[in-house]
């Protein structure tokens, strides 16, 4: 695949692009959860091209394996928006640009192993520790990203007392007093 | 309406009043049971009201509601200076203080913890001492502050339910020969005190929606405005603390909400910041006759700064455990709180479930980590039991709050640096911990074990240690300042030592014997 290079002038615009995809896991908890398979995501200061860089390299820094584009769209989404800062727009620029550059001009078109060595050879930059520090935060804190990791996010706030807080059965339940008793439990 | 809407409130040029700074396990404690006497307070609290249906079910929107987020710098070799550097502690920044967010585990130090110096003996490069009050002194207090508290296990109060993650540390409990059980919590098990029983919600650390866990916000607070001798000024961040040319404290300075400088007139004033914002506050309180900072004629303010041995442990299963559902803190073991130097080092720790969200596990998990390793955790997520290792750290005099000349806060003053470097005894305390709780969950078939860094620290003690001797450290044994009569140091600030157990129910009831003397000091005249 080819994609254009940046051009100063197209950085200079600051145009706002799309990202856009097809959920691939059919069956997935996120499938599930969507109205449809395809979405589409808005950016307000990087470019298509630009979200596409970051979207890959969220996925390669933070591997997986089953988790939607869609999720990692959200890191894209949170990095767009401190793009409106002028310094965070350079560094990211700067950082494709690097990118790029290593790469003969074009990251996105080289095969999986050479994307992670040229990304991995750029681990201790302000660029790649900037979207690390983004990323940790903003893949792992959306409903999607708590639906395929199985986290209840704000479905505990009625409380998990009668909601399976000690349904696990692949282990013997405590004895009592050692357990504990539910609210209404007699200590017997 | 709010709490404060119908209190009674009080002059600043009233110089009767007691005033308290914090409005935590310490200082709401301390307020209350000065008012129950009848004295009049006036607590300042930096943070603003949250109530129970403000707090979110959220961690990272919590985080961002709650947590003390005005800058601090860090230094020395601890590895949160390097993955945390403006955030050495996870405290609260709100009425209540850390009361908001703590996981309510209530343990009685154990007696020889109170005379670590005389236990352990001399530990090089260590500054220990034995406290100024022992056990027995204390022990009237604990029993006031369980019952106070509600602490499970005690007065009645029934254990409270274990949930899953409790259900895989039990089970390795028994294999590896400890006593395992829901622990003894300050948080109802039944409905009692005009506070719901616990709905196991998970969200601990981002304020107890239902009010099950005892916080000085719903508690101590509101009982103390009742009586009409409580003021409570919220959003009130105290800059300085004056005296007179006698030595006697006599005036707070503070900056209320609209950023203005008030100045409010005590009789007597009581620090309860936390304990890197009250050393804080007393070296920005250095005049001409406390050059080096208020009370700190010995040198020790800031100093001995401990944050406890921790570390976590989690662990991986082939079938699920869901262990953010329920309690945060869910179960203890306290087999390994006792000394026995036989282990290779001096003190205990206790071992207490603890459940992260998704969010806060990718954050805390491995600080600045990337990759499969890291990914391959966090895709096990719903498969994870794990526990939080809580120990004792040893006092140094280099782990220490300082004044960072080179940073100022809003209000153009020093922030706090926090200086800190394990000691070797920390360090193999740590590892024992970490093989300990790794061997407990291999036991019960553990697939894969990580070996969690220490958090930013939620407990922080020492830094304005009691002392038999004044030359030793700050207070005295009902935390009154050795060099000025009517300050009072009412936090977490005043441990001697840190010892093995969670630090809230001895904030509280240190607290409470200190409001106790102060009255009799009263009336004896002599503050």
């Amino acid at each position: 695949m080819s994609s254009p290079t940046l051009s100063r002038r197209v950085f200079l615009k600051g145009s706002g692009g799309v990202l856009a995809g097809t959920l691939a896991f059919a069956g997935g908890p996120i499938a599930l959860l969507a109205p449809s398979r395809s979405w589409a995501m808005p950016l307000d200061t990087l470019s298509t091209r630009q979200g596409e860089v970051l979207l890959e390299v969220a996925k390669q820094m933070f591997p997986h394996p089953g988790l939607e584009d869609a999720v990692y769209a959200h890191v894209v989404k949170s990095l767009d928006a401190k793009a409106e800062a002028g310094d965070v727009h350079t560094l990211l620029h700067d950082g494709i640009k690097a990118l790029d550059d290593a790469s003969g001009g074009d990251w996105l078109g080289q095969d999986e192993a050479t994307r992670l060595a040229r990304l991995s050879a750029m681990a201790n930059t302000p660029f790649f520790q900037a979207i690390r520090g983004d990323a940790v935060v903003s893949l792992y804190d959306n409903d999607l990203a708590y639906a395929h990791f199985g986290y209840g996010g704000e479905e505990g706030d009625v409380g998990y007392i009668n909601k399976g807080f000690n349904d696990l059965t692949w282990l013997p339940d405590p004895p009592k007093p050692d357990g504990g008793y539910l609210p209404t439990e007699p200590v017997g | 309406m709010a709490m404060t809407d119908k209190q009674q409130t009080f002059s600043h040029d009233d110089d009767s009043v007691v005033v308290v700074i914090g409005s935590g396990a310490g200082g709401g404690t301390l307020a209350n049971e000065l008012a129950q006497q009848g004295i009049d307070v006036v607590v300042l609290e930096a943070g603003a009201l949250h109530t129970r249906s403000d707090f979110l079910a959220d961690e990272w929107a919590s985080f961002a509601q709650l947590a003390w987020l005005d800058t601090r710098t860090t230094s020395g070799s601890w590895r949160l200076a390097r993955d945390f550097p403006n955030l050495p502690a996870w405290i609260v920044k709100a009425v209540g203080g850390t009361t908001v967010h703590w996981a309510g585990a209530s343990l009685r130090f154990q007696p020889h913890e109170f005379a670590a110096l005389s236990t352990y003996g001399e530990v090089d490069g260590a500054n220990l001492l034995d406290w100024p009050l022992t056990y027995d002194d204390l022990a009237p207090y604990y029993d006031r502050a369980e019952k106070r508290m509600g602490v499970t296990r005690t007065n009645d109060n029934k254990g409270l339910p274990g949930n899953n993650n409790f259900k895989v540390m039990y089970a390795g409990a028994q294999k590896m020969g400890y006593s395992c059980n829901t622990g003894h919590m300050a948080i109802n098990s039944e409905n009692r005190d005009g506070r719901a029983a616990c709905q196991q919600r998970g969200f601990c650390f981002q304020g107890c929606k239902t009010g099950a866990k005892w916080s000085t916000l719903y508690t101590e607070l509101p009982e103390g405005i009742v009586t009409g001798h409580l003021e409570l000024r919220p959003e009130s961040h105290v800059a300085r603390i004056e005296h007179d040319d006698g030595g006697r404290v006599n005036a707070v300075v503070y900056f209320d909400a609209e950023g203005r400088e008030q100045r409010q007139k005590a009789r007597l004033v009581a620090v309860a910041g936390n304990s890197i914002e009250t050393p804080r506050l007393l070296l920005n309180s250095e005049s001409s006759r406390f050059p080096d900072g208020l009370a700190n004629g010995s040198g020790q303010v800031g100093r001995n700064y401990m944050r406890h041995m921790t570390g976590s442990v989690y662990a991986t299963f082939d079938e699920p455990v869901h262990m953010y559902k329920g309690t945060t803190m869910a179960g203890i073991i306290s087999d390994e709180s006792h000394h026995d130097p036989a282990r290779g080092f001096v003190g205990g720790y206790e071992m207490e479930t603890l459940a992260l969200g998704l969010p806060f596990m990718a954050a805390f998990l491995d600080p600045g980590a990337w990759g499969p390793r890291f990914a391959g955790a966090m895709d096990q997520y719903a498969h994870m039991a794990g526990m939080w290792l809580v120990g004792e750290d040893l006092p140094q005099q280099s782990n220490r709050v300082t004044l960072n000349p080179e940073v100022k806060d809003r209000f153009g003053l020093p922030v706090a640096n926090v200086h800190y470097d394990d000691h070797l005894n920390d360090i193999a305390m740590r590892d024992h911990g970490y093989r300990q709780g790794a061997e407990l969950y291999r036991s019960v078939g553990a697939k894969d074990i990580y070996e969690v860094p220490p958090y930013p620290s939620t407990h922080n003690l020492g830094t304005c240690r009691m002392s038999e001797r004044p030359e030793d450290g700050v207070c005295d044994a009902y935390g009154r300042a050795h060099e000025i009569p009517n300050l009072f140091i009412s936090d977490g600030s005043q441990f001697t030592t840190s010892a093995a157990e969670n630090p809230t129910l001895t904030i509280v009831s240190l607290a409470i014997r200190q409001a106790e003397h102060i009255g009799h000091l009263m009336q004896q005249g002599e503050v």
